[in-house]
């Protein structure tokens, strides 16, 4: 049986907010194929298992429903590894200045 | 109702109450309108502003001397050649970028006005700002942002700026691509009746001119003169619309102002696949070039961004340019920053190679970095998406394609944007917003010259081409 998380855990929930053929008209066609969809993060409201249908208090006390995508959600962007192409665009720059030679 | 069309068409409702501003009272004629009195019934003068932007210790950011990039400049540039280059660490705002200036204003108004919340749809710094600027006054805040692709895959500058919004105790909606964000936003407006801290209400642009104001004065400090030109990275026009009105209330009247951004020309900016193929959330032709033809394609009637009316010179660099320029501006002078204000960092060191030595030039803004916004969260990204990314000739940089960053200073340069062609554009979609079964009145053509910084006959002229009688 699924986890269920209790009441007032902090999670993200995802919700479709235009199907496919609901969007924009303006919107080329790579983007009419996929629905427009929402996340968001808050307080569960009631007990729930992932991938459940759930409502969430979010922190301005707005009350929104979706499906119970992640429990604690992380923050997870970062830098990753060094780039070669930066790598050693420093050290050229300061042997230039420092030989005082232009072009 | 809640569909698209039915929430699209109470539009104009729900934006006139989330902003407090009755734009028609300004209105003069079909397209004319009383920008000036628009600014001043805020009752905000600079005065005013600066005294706001105190009490939540935003602006007075140092006007920094960029001394070994200077060098560099004159290195590479003509017997004689190379301004003096500065730069204004706005950075050292609250939540990390100028925005503070924009967001203060909005913020305050809404806490007047006795708004119950504030609302902003952004994906970049101005949310942090908002959202800042909100807990400062204790006021609740929400952030509608477009920040992943269908796939999942969250921008990771958006990614951060996620954060930095929940860090500041607001609440972030996330979108996938698409310009119905302004959909969503119009739901959350009617339903939390918050103040609509938008990019583009007066309050956002009165904001800016502290900085126009200091830095012109900080500049006359240091060096005696105001600058000679100022490089201001452009996007959907507040920045340079601030910025310029600032200079000139500093008495700054001849300095240049150029307007710079990235060339992201190929990529469509509502293209779920395109979206995390640009390397860049803003600064780049996407926004400006449209806005600078159309400004008022915002969230609110009528924009208090009006770029044409201020720009001297526009130019564009290519991506891989910025991103060396970030990297020298790190290594050669210490100052870890951006990516946004790089952009017109990038093109100052080619501009500068054709002023004196005795001229002045201010890059006009730096940002925080970090996390998802630096250069090698961006390029590891590209590289993900199958964008090759190396060094090169700066001229075999295409956006979505091949990020090249150069193999020598020497090969930073801007290409111009032919204003004048950008002046026709924005009378081309002016007449396709005028009847066209009227002769144009005397209100709207002097409007639109005092839009294009042109004449009466060249705005009758161009219209004529399409087909709109002027006179």
């Amino acid at each position: 049986m699924a986890e269920r998380y209790e009441q007032g855990t902090w999670v993200e929930i995802q919700a479709t907010i235009l199907e496919p053929g609901a969007r924009a008209p303006q919107v080329p066609d790579d983007t009419r194929m996929v629905p427009l969809e929402m996340k968001a993060k808050g307080f569960l409201v009631a007990p729930a298992a992932l991938g459940k249908q759930v409502e969430i208090e979010t922190v301005t006390g707005r009350l929104l429903s979706g499906t119970l995508l992640t429990v604690n959600p992380a923050y997870d962007h970062g830098f990753g590894r060094p780039v070669t192409a930066l790598a050693t665009i420093g050290r050229e720059l300061r042997m230039l200045l420092n030989s005082g030679e232009g072009v | 109702m809640m569909g698209y069309e039915a929430v699209m068409a109470r539009r104009d409702d729900i934006v006139r109450q989330s902003v407090g501003i009755d734009y028609g009272r300004y209105a003069t004629g079909r397209l004319a309108f009383d920008y000036e009195r628009l600014l001043t019934d805020t009752g905000y003068d600079l005065d005013a502003v600066r005294a706001i932007q105190a009490r939540t210790a935003v602006g007075s950011t140092p006007l920094v001397e960029l001394g070994n990039l200077t060098r560099l400049a004159r290195q590479l540039a003509p017997q004689g050649k190379g301004a003096r280059i500065f730069v204004k660490d706005e950075a050292a705002n609250p939540s990390g970028s100028f925005k503070d200036r924009r967001a203060s204003v909005s913020v305050h108004e809404a806490k007047q006005r006795g708004f119950p919340g504030v609302v902003a749809a952004t994906s970049g710094n101005y949310g942090a700002a908002v959202a800042s600027q909100a807990a400062r006054l204790g006021l609740p805040c929400i952030i509608v942002q477009e920040a992943f692709d269908s796939a999942g895959i969250a921008q990771p500058e958006i990614a951060e700026k996620t954060r930095a919004c929940e860090a500041y105790g607001a609440e972030v909606i996330r979108l996938s691509v698409g310009p119905e964000l302004f959909y969503e936003f119009l739901r959350v407006l009617e339903e939390t009746d918050y103040f609509n801290a938008s990019l583009y209400t007066p309050y956002s642009i009165l904001g800016i001119e502290t900085l126009g104001d200091e830095l012109a004065r900080q500049a006359r400090e240091l060096t005696g003169r105001f600058p000679d030109a100022v490089v201001t990275t452009h996007a959907g026009g507040g920045n340079v619309t601030g910025t310029a009105r600032g200079l000139q209330k500093a008495g700054a009247t001849k300095t240049a102002m150029i307007a710079a951004s990235v060339d992201l020309s190929g990529l469509h900016m509502a293209s779920d696949r395109d979206f995390n193929r640009k390397s860049f959330t803003t600064g780049h032709t996407g926004f400006s070039i449209p806005f600078t033809t159309w400004p008022d394609r915002v969230d609110v009637p009528r924009s208090a961004a009006r770029p044409l009316r201020y720009i001297d010179r526009f130019v564009t660099v290519t991506q891989g340019e910025v991103f060396y320029m970030t990297q020298a501006l790190a290594e050669l002078e210490g100052l870890e920053r951006g990516p946004a204000g790089n952009t017109s960092l990038a093109a100052a060191v080619a501009i500068a190679q054709e002023l004196g030595e005795d001229q002045i030039l201010v890059v006009q803004e730096t940002e925080y970095t970090g996390a998802g916004k630096h250069p090698i969260a961006q390029l590891n990204l590209a590289l993900e998406m199958g964008v090759t990314v190396r060094r090169g000739h700066p001229r075999d940089n295409v956006p979505g394609k091949a990020i090249v960053l150069p193999e020598h200073p020497s090969q930073i340069g801007v290409t111009d944007v032919d204003l004048d062609r950008i002046r026709r554009s924005y009378l081309k979609n002016a007449a396709a917003a005028l009847p066209g079964d009227q002769p144009v009145s005397t209100t709207d053509l002097e409007f639109l010259a005092e839009e294009t910084r042109t004449n009466t006959s060249y705005v009758t002229e161009v219209l004529d081409e399409h087909h709109k009688p002027g006179g």
